[in-house]
C-alpha cells in the first residue's frame, strides 16, 4: 500500500502509523509484556522464586500456574525473568548495532567515491559470510575475559572496602553471559543498518540546505551531526525496530544449542531448549514448551508488524 | 567476461584470506588451549603444544597455519587423537549440506511461486492471506516449529518419524522447519519486486498484444522481478548451512553443528578453524556461480565489478 510514487509532500508518517492498525496493537503488546517483564518478578514472592522439589508440575497447580520445571522453578517466573533477559539483550545489542551501524553508514555515505566502494565491498564480504559461526567464537573468546574483568572489579572493590560494589559484582559473575551476548551480538549485527543509513545519506547530502551548510564552512562531522542525524532519526527508528527481533532471534538461536545464556540466568531460548530436551511420546512435559514457545512467537509477531509498520510510514520506498 | 571472471575470482581468494585470518585471530584469543587440563603438568601441555605446533608466537604459528592450509591441509584434530579435520569434516558435512540443499530448493521454487501469486492478486484475499502467513512464518524460527512438528506429526498423530535423515519421510519435518521462514522472506522479496516491474511500459505493451495477464507474468516479468531473489541466494545459502545446526539438533541428526558446539567446548582449534573455513570456502564459491547467474540473467549489468 505504501509503494506510491515518492511525493513533494509525504503524508506525517506518525499520523499513518497511528492509523495501521496491526502495528499499534503490536505496540500496546510490547508494551505489557516489557512492563510485565520489569515489574512481574518484583512483586512475585520470593519463595517461588527459588528451586524446590516440586519436579515438574503441570500447569494450574497450587502456587504455579504455569506449572514448574526439571529444577523445580516456578515456570512464570522464569518466563518473565527469561523475558528481561531475551527481550533486553534485543534492546541493548540493537542498540549497540544501531551506534556502529549509524556511524559506518554516516561516514561511507558521506564520504563517497573510493571510501565508499570499499567500506560498502566490505559490508558485502561480511554479509556473505555465516555469521552466526564467527558470533559462536566471539562469545567463547569474550566469556573469560568478561569474567576476570568481573571479578577484577569485584576485588578492586573489596580492597576498597565497599562491600555493596563488591556484592553487586559477586553476584553479577554468574550472568555474565548476558553482557557477552549483548558485545557479540551488536558487534556483528549492523550490516543492515549501515547500508541503510549510507543510502539515505547519499540522497541527503546532495539536499541545498546540507550544501549551504558545507558553504557556511561546517566541517564534515557538524554537519553529519548537526544536518544528517536528525533526518535520519525516523530511518534509525525503524530499522531499530526491525535488528530487535533479530538480535533475539540469534540470542535464542546460540541459547538452544547451548552455547548462549547458561544457568542460573534464563532466556526464552534456553528455556525452549529445557523444554526440547524433555519431550518424549509417554509423558510430554508440554507447558515446558508451549509457553516459551508463545512468548518468543507473540513478541517476535508484534515487533516484525511493528517494524513493518514504521517502514511503511517512514520508508515507503525500500518495502524489502 | 574473461576479465570479469578473474576478477571476481581474485576477490574471493580475497575474501577467504579474510576469513581465515579473522578465524585464526578469534579462535586463538579464546582463552584455555586444546591440551590445558587443572591435572596435566605444565611440561605436558607444552609438549603437546608444540607437537602440534601451538607453540611459539601467535605470529609463527599463523604462518605455519597458512603453510599448511596452502597444501589443503587442515591438520589434526586436538581432542579426537588420529583423526584429521579432513576426516571428520568429510563424515559430518555430507548431512548439513543435503538438509541445507533440499530446503534451498524448497525455499527458492516456494518462495518465487507463492510471491507471484500475491503479486497478481495484489490486495485481494489471497494476497494478504499470504503475506500475514509470510510475517508469521518468518516470526517462528526453526527451535519453535521443529518441536511443534514433532509433537504433533511425530509424537501426536504418529504420521511421521521422530528423528534422523535419509528416507524421504524422515526429511519431510526437517526440510519443512528450516524452509519455513525463507520461503516466506523469499515470497515477499518476490512479491514486491514483481509489483513494480508490472506497473512498468514494456508489460503494458505486452498486454495490449493481448497477451494473458499469467502469459505476460511468466515470459516478461518474472525474468527481472526474480532478480532480487537471485541476489538473495548467497546470503540464503549461508542461513540455511548455519540453520541446519538447529535443525540437527532438533532431529537429532549428526551433522556439522554438533562439531561446531563440541570443538568450542573443547577448545579443538584445528577443528574449529577447518570447520569455518570450509563452510565459509563452501559459500564464497556458491556466491561466485551466483555472480555469475546474475550476469546471465540481466543483460543490463556491466562487467566489471
Amino acid at each position: 500500500m505504501a509503494s506510491a510514487p515518492a511525493q513533494i509532500s509525504r503524508p506525517d508518517g506518525w499520523a499513518l502509523l497511528r492509523r495501521n492498525r496491526a502495528a499499534m496493537i503490536s505496540l500496546y503488546v510490547l508494551g505489557l509484556l516489557a512492563l510485565a517483564a520489569i515489574v512481574g518478578p518484583m512483586l512475585m514472592p520470593d519463595a517461588l522464586k527459588t528451586t524446590s522439589d516440586a519436579q515438574f508440575l503441570p500447569p494450574r497447580s497450587a502456587g504455579h500456574v504455569l506449572g514448574t520445571d526439571l529444577n523445580g522453578q516456578d515456570l512464570f517466573y522464569r518466563l518473565l525473568s527469561g523475558a528481561r533477559v531475551s527481550l533486553g539483550i534485543g534492546v541493548a545489542g540493537a542498540f549497540l548495532s544501531l551506534v556502529i551501524g549509524t556511524l559506518y553508514g554516516m561516514v561511507s555515505g558521506y564520504a563517497g567515491g573510493r571510501v565508499d566502494a570499499f567500506m560498502m565491498r566490505a559490508t558485502e564480504v561480511l554479509q556473505s559470510v555465516p555469521r552466526i559461526l564467527f558470533i559462536m567464537i566471539l562469545i567463547a573468546a569474550l566469556d573469560d575475559r568478561v569474567k576476570d574483568g568481573l571479578d577484577a572489579a569485584r576485588l578492586w572493590a573489596q580492597e576498597a572496602g565497599w562491600a555493596a560494589i563488591e556484592g553487586f559484582f559477586r553476584d553479577a559473575i554468574p550472568y555474565s553471559r548476558i553482557l557477552v551476548m549483548i558485545l557479540s551480538l551488536g558487534i556483528v549485527e549492523w550490516l543492515t543498518m549501515a547500508r541503510i543509513v549510507r543510502g539515505q545519506v547519499l540522497v541527503l547530502r546532495e539536499m541545498t540546505f546540507v550544501t549551504a551548510a558545507r558553504a557556511m564552512g561546517q566541517s564534515p562531522w557538524g554537519v553529519l551531526k548537526k544536518h544528517l542525524l536528525p533526518n535520519l532519526s525516523t530511518i534509525i527508528l525503524t530499522y531499530l525496530t526491525l535488528t530487535i527481533p533479530a538480535v533475539i532471534l540469534d540470542e535464542s538461536f546460540l541459547s538452544f544449542l547451548g552455547l548462549g545464556i547458561e544457568d542460573p540466568a534464563a532466556s526464552w531460548g534456553s528455556l525452549l531448549k529445557d523444554g526440547a530436551q524433555v519431550i518424549n511420546p509417554l509423558d510430554s512435559k508440554w507447558w515446558l514448551l508451549l509457553f516459551p514457545a508463545l512468548c518468543m512467537s507473540i513478541s517476535l509477531l508484534a515487533l516484525n508488524f511493528l517494524g513493518d509498520g514504521l517502514r511503511d510510514a517512514f520508508d515507503p520506498k525500500s518495502a524489502e | 567476461m574473461l576479465p570479469f571472471l578473474l576478477r571476481r575470482a581474485f576477490s574471493s581468494i580475497l575474501v577467504m584470506f579474510c576469513v581465515v585470518s579473522l578465524a585464526f585471530v578469534l579462535i586463538r584469543s579464546i582463552k584455555g588451549g586444546p591440551f590445558e587440563r587443572e591435572k596435566t603438568p605444565a611440561h605436558i601441555v607444552a609438549a603437546m603444544e608444540a607437537k602440534y605446533q601451538l607453540d611459539g608466537s601467535l605470529w609463527q604459528q599463523y604462518l605455519a597455519y597458512l603453510g599448511r592450509l596452502a597444501h589443503l591441509d587442515l591438520g589434526p584434530s586436538a581432542k579426537y587423537r588420529d583423526w584429521q579435520v579432513s576426516e571428520i569434516l568429510a563424515q559430518k558435512l555430507p548431512n548439513s549440506i543435503s538438509i541445507g540443499s533440499v530446503a534451498f530448493l524448497l525455499a527458492s521454487t516456494l518462495g518465487v511461486l507463492i510471491g507471484s501469486f500475491a503479486a497478481m492478486h495484489k490486495d485481494q484475499a489471497a494476497d494478504r492471506a499470504a503475506m500475514l502467513g509470510a510475517l508469521m512464518a518468518i516470526s517462528l524460527p526453526s527451535f519453535i516449529t521443529g518441536p511443534a512438528l514433532i509433537a504433533i506429526f511425530a509424537l501426536w498423530l504418529g504420521w511421521l518419524p521422530v528423528g534422523g535423515w535419509g528416507t524421504a519421510q524422515q526429511m519431510i519435518l526437517p526440510a519443512i522447519c528450516l524452509s519455513g521462514p525463507y520461503i516466506a522472506y523469499i515470497a515477499r522479496l518476490m512479491r514486491n519486486s514483481l509489483l513494480d516491474v508490472l506497473k512498468s511500459d514494456f508489460l503494458r505493451t505486452a498486454r495490449a498484444k493481448g497477451l494473458g495477464e499469467t502469459s505476460a507474468v511468466a515470459r516478461h516479468a518474472a525474468k527481472i522481478a526474480i532478480l532480487p531473489v537471485i541476489t538473495y541466494l548467497g546470503p540464503l545459502a549461508a542461513h540455511l548451512l548455519t540453520g541446519s545446526m538447529i535443525i540437527e539438533s532438533v532431529f537429532n541428526i549428526s551433522g556439522a553443528g554438533s562439531v561446531f558446539v563440541n570443538s568450542i567446548q573443547n577448545r579443538d582449534v584445528f577443528l574449529l578453524g577447518g570447520a569455518v573455513i570450509v563452510l565459509c570456502a563452501l559459500l564464497v564459491l556458491f556466491n561466485l556461480i551466483v555472480d555469475l547467474l546474475y550476469t546471465v540473467l540481466d543483460k543490463r549489468i556491466r562487467l566489471h565489478g
